[in-house]
């Protein structure tokens, strides 16, 4: 019973009381312990009405309140109103069902919702509850997060959660990021790196300087986006709220007519007139649209937060809608579909020399250069020469650079700068697009080195599993050449690409893309709305413009960057393009299963309506309609959450 | 200003539905939303009428459902 709250454990002893009242009741109207006379008939009122406020005074408080204060059709005045029928009718056994059976209903509701909620307190469990601020003197002291100040020593123990975002001062060690990134790899920082809230420290001391006060850490902001992402309401959700402000009002009305009408028509008023409002009562039971109005926002919540337990943010439930409907994915290339730093990709060597050598003397000439394609070629040299070995370093910018190494020199360049110098180049015999970098010893070619921005890991599987998702093409973005962007596409298995563009000719391109697909989806007002859905993902750094422009903006890569985590829609926490279909997916589970619940409840109703009208649904099918229906609905919403 | 609070006992997702459209109505109200899931309420609001409107969005509150609480 710990599960319960001390409020749930009151109603369940409610209900358990009169439930078994109702029952022995019950058993003694059929045994025929209630004598057919007025004075009979009034005892077993009485008696009814014993289970029925044990179970239903609530209801009924909030129904008379609800009345004085103007607030009709609610839930408390339709079942009150049901049940004050059915009484007047005679049908008491009935009344005291329908009250029990809403009463357990909504234990259910609320429990199940209680308990989703629990899910999505345990995502935010990612917040830290305090920090351990270390003052001048060196003396520490525990405050609570809100307490920091910009530029505060705190010192992380092994184990606890990093307060806010902060730069390490002190100590190395890897710290857990799954709960923001989704990622199960721990992340190694060290002095000078950045760490951010919400990560658990593994098993060294750190020391960090805050960098950030906690309401702007990268946790607060994570909060406050997947609590504010449920106001931002889909189109479904939309409908839901205009069909119940409408469907009450209407089921009222009808429950009237039908009370008064039939019976008029007939006339047979007097004989007729109890069975027609026994008829209506059943009406108004099913006339509350609550399976409807919790179960929708509830499955819609359940996919944000399984998005975000695998590292994706989804700002709002309008996004998951234009998630499970895109079309088309832009991306941009570089920092997105590669690693955006440039890596060795080949090395050829010529006769009589290896590759190994070749990226030794590269790296010599090169080691004190800070060029991108240096930097590449120093990485991959897993051997240098000695510092003290290198001298007269001659740097051309743009072009190349000479050194000496030991007795040797050393030549790496372009092919202008090989032909100033005067030294042959044998091309290559490999097709491998990228940057080639020529290496000479002594003036004679030994070989070319070929720098890339290579695709990530993951990437060429993430854009087939978009295809298969239902993604209708993939198109790459890039500011690089024609030659680069050409074989990166072919490489990655994208059929579309733009090269050469300007960062500004970008949200022109993404304009065209969208009018393409207005253009598909027919002409007029509807084009727009039936189109196809446009996603365009990029890091989130320089395509703010871009990112607002599409349907879903995707930032990726994002943690920790406020700017990106501002201007998206969808923010990707780590580096994974893979999380793309993954929350796709999670999209088409969350609109499918929200269809599925419109689609059984409007079932269910209507069709207990028209039952209730001929008098062939009862009051028991029609608590069905309603409770029923509303915990199955529920019930389904809450797959969204089993992970 | 923007500001949010609690709602303790907010008990049917129609009800917060209903507030959230009264709140809107109140005079000085930017925006407003009344979150079932979260049991939030957040209330944006011309700052000069700010803590009046909040007296008035508890009132229009207790009037849809009496027994839920705003912590203010």
């Amino acid at each position: 019973m710990g599960r319960f709250t001390n409020k749930q454990k009151k109603e369940l002893k409610q209900i358990g009381i009169s439930l078994v009242l109702f029952v022995i009741l019950m058993i003694a109207e059929h045994a025929g312990l209630f004598p057919d006379t007025t004075g009979g008939m009034i005892a077993e009122l009485l008696l009814y009405l014993i289970p029925y406020f044990i179970v239903g005074h609530d209801v009924v408080r909030k129904c008379l309140i609800g009345i004085k204060n103007r607030q009709l059709f609610d839930e408390s005045f339709l079942m009150t109103l049901a049940t004050i029928g059915a009484f007047g009718c005679g049908e008491f056994g009935e009344a005291v069902a329908v009250m029990l059976f809403y009463q357990v209903g909504e234990f259910f509701q609320e429990y199940a919702v209680g308990k989703s909620r629990g899910s999505i307190a345990e995502l935010m469990s990612m917040a830290p509850d305090f920090a351990n601020r270390e003052a001048e003197d060196g003396s520490v002291e525990i405050i609570d997060p809100d307490e920091i100040e910009v530029g505060d020593i705190l010192v992380i123990k092994p184990g606890e959660k990093v307060p806010t975002d902060g730069i390490v001062i002190e100590g190395s060690g890897f710290v857990n990021t799954s709960a923001l990134t989704g990622e199960s790899l721990p992340r190694l920082v060290s002095v000078g790196e950045q760490v951010i809230s919400g990560c658990i420290n593994g098993e060294t001391l750190l020391r960090i300087r805050a960098e950030k006060e906690f309401d702007d850490c990268t946790v607060s902001q994570i909060l406050e986006l997947v609590e504010e992402a449920s106001s931002r309401k889909s189109v479904t959700e939309n409908f839901i709220t205009r069909f119940a402000h409408y469907y009450t009002p209407t089921v009222v009305v009808a429950a009237v007519i039908l009370a008064f009408l039939p019976p008029l028509i007939s006339g047979h008023f007097a004989s007729e007139f109890g069975i027609w409002v026994l008829r209506a009562c059943t009406f108004l039971v099913i006339s509350c649209p609550c399976a409807l109005v919790i179960s929708v926002p509830l499955a819609f919540f359940g996919g944000i937060g399984a998005a975000s337990s695998k590292g994706v943010l989804v700002k709002g439930s309008n996004y998951l809608e234009t998630l499970a409907d895109l079309d088309t994915v832009v991306s941009d290339k570089t920092g997105t579909l590669t690693e955006g730093k440039f890596k060795v990709a080949m090395v050829e060597a010529a006769e009589g020399y290896d590759t190994d050598q070749i990226i030794r003397y590269a790296a010599a000439a090169e080691a004190g250069s800070t060029h991108p394609i240096a930097a590449a070629i120093i990485e991959a040299c897993e051997n240098p020469i000695a510092q003290s070995k290198i001298k007269n370093v001659r740097n051309v910018a743009g072009k190349g650079i000479t050194a000496k190494a030991g007795r040797d020199t050393i030549t790496v360049g372009n092919k202008g700068f090989f032909d100033e110098e005067g030294i042959d180049i044998t091309e290559l015999t490999a097709d491998v697009s990228g940057t080639n970098c020529y290496v000479a010893k002594n003036g004679k070619y030994i070989g070319t080195i070929i720098v890339a921005d290579m695709p990530k890991d993951g990437s060429k599987e993430a854009i087939r599993e978009m295809m298969n998702a239902g993604v209708k093409s993939v198109i790459m973005l890039t500011g690089d050449s024609e030659k680069v962007a050409s074989s990166v596409a072919s490489e990655l298995g994208i059929t579309e690409y733009r090269a050469e563009l300007l960062p500004q000719d970008k949200v022109s391109v993404v304009e065209d893309l969208l009018d393409e697909l207005r253009n598909r989806a027919g002409s007029g007002d509807k084009a727009d709305k039936n189109r196809g859905r446009l996603a365009f993902v990029g890091d989130g750094i320089n395509d703010a413009p871009v990112l607002s422009v599409a349907d879903a903006g995707i930032a990726m890569g994002s943690l920790g960057s406020d700017a990106a985590i501002e201007a998206a829609d969808v923010v990707i926490m780590d580096d994974d393009l893979g999380k793309i279909p993954a929350v796709m997916r999670i999209a088409r589970k969350t609109l499918g299963i929200s269809r599925q619940n419109i689609a059984f409840a409007l079932f269910v109703k209507f069709g207990c309506l028209v039952l209730g009208a001929l008098g062939i649904a009862n009051m028991w099918i029609a608590v069905f309609a309603d409770v029923g229906v509303a915990v199955i609905c529920i019930l389904n919403s809450m797959r969204m959450l089993n992970r | 200003m923007k500001k949010k609070f609690k709602l303790i006992d907010l008990d049917c997702a129609n009800c917060a539905a209903k507030m959230e459209e009264a709140i809107k109505k109140i005079d000085g109200v930017n925006d407003a939303s009344v979150s079932f899931m979260t049991q939030k309420m957040m209330i944006d609001a011309d700052d000069a009428v700010f803590d009046k409107v909040v007296e008035e969005a508890v009132k229009r509150i207790a009037k849809v459902e009496p027994d839920c609480k705003v912590v203010l």
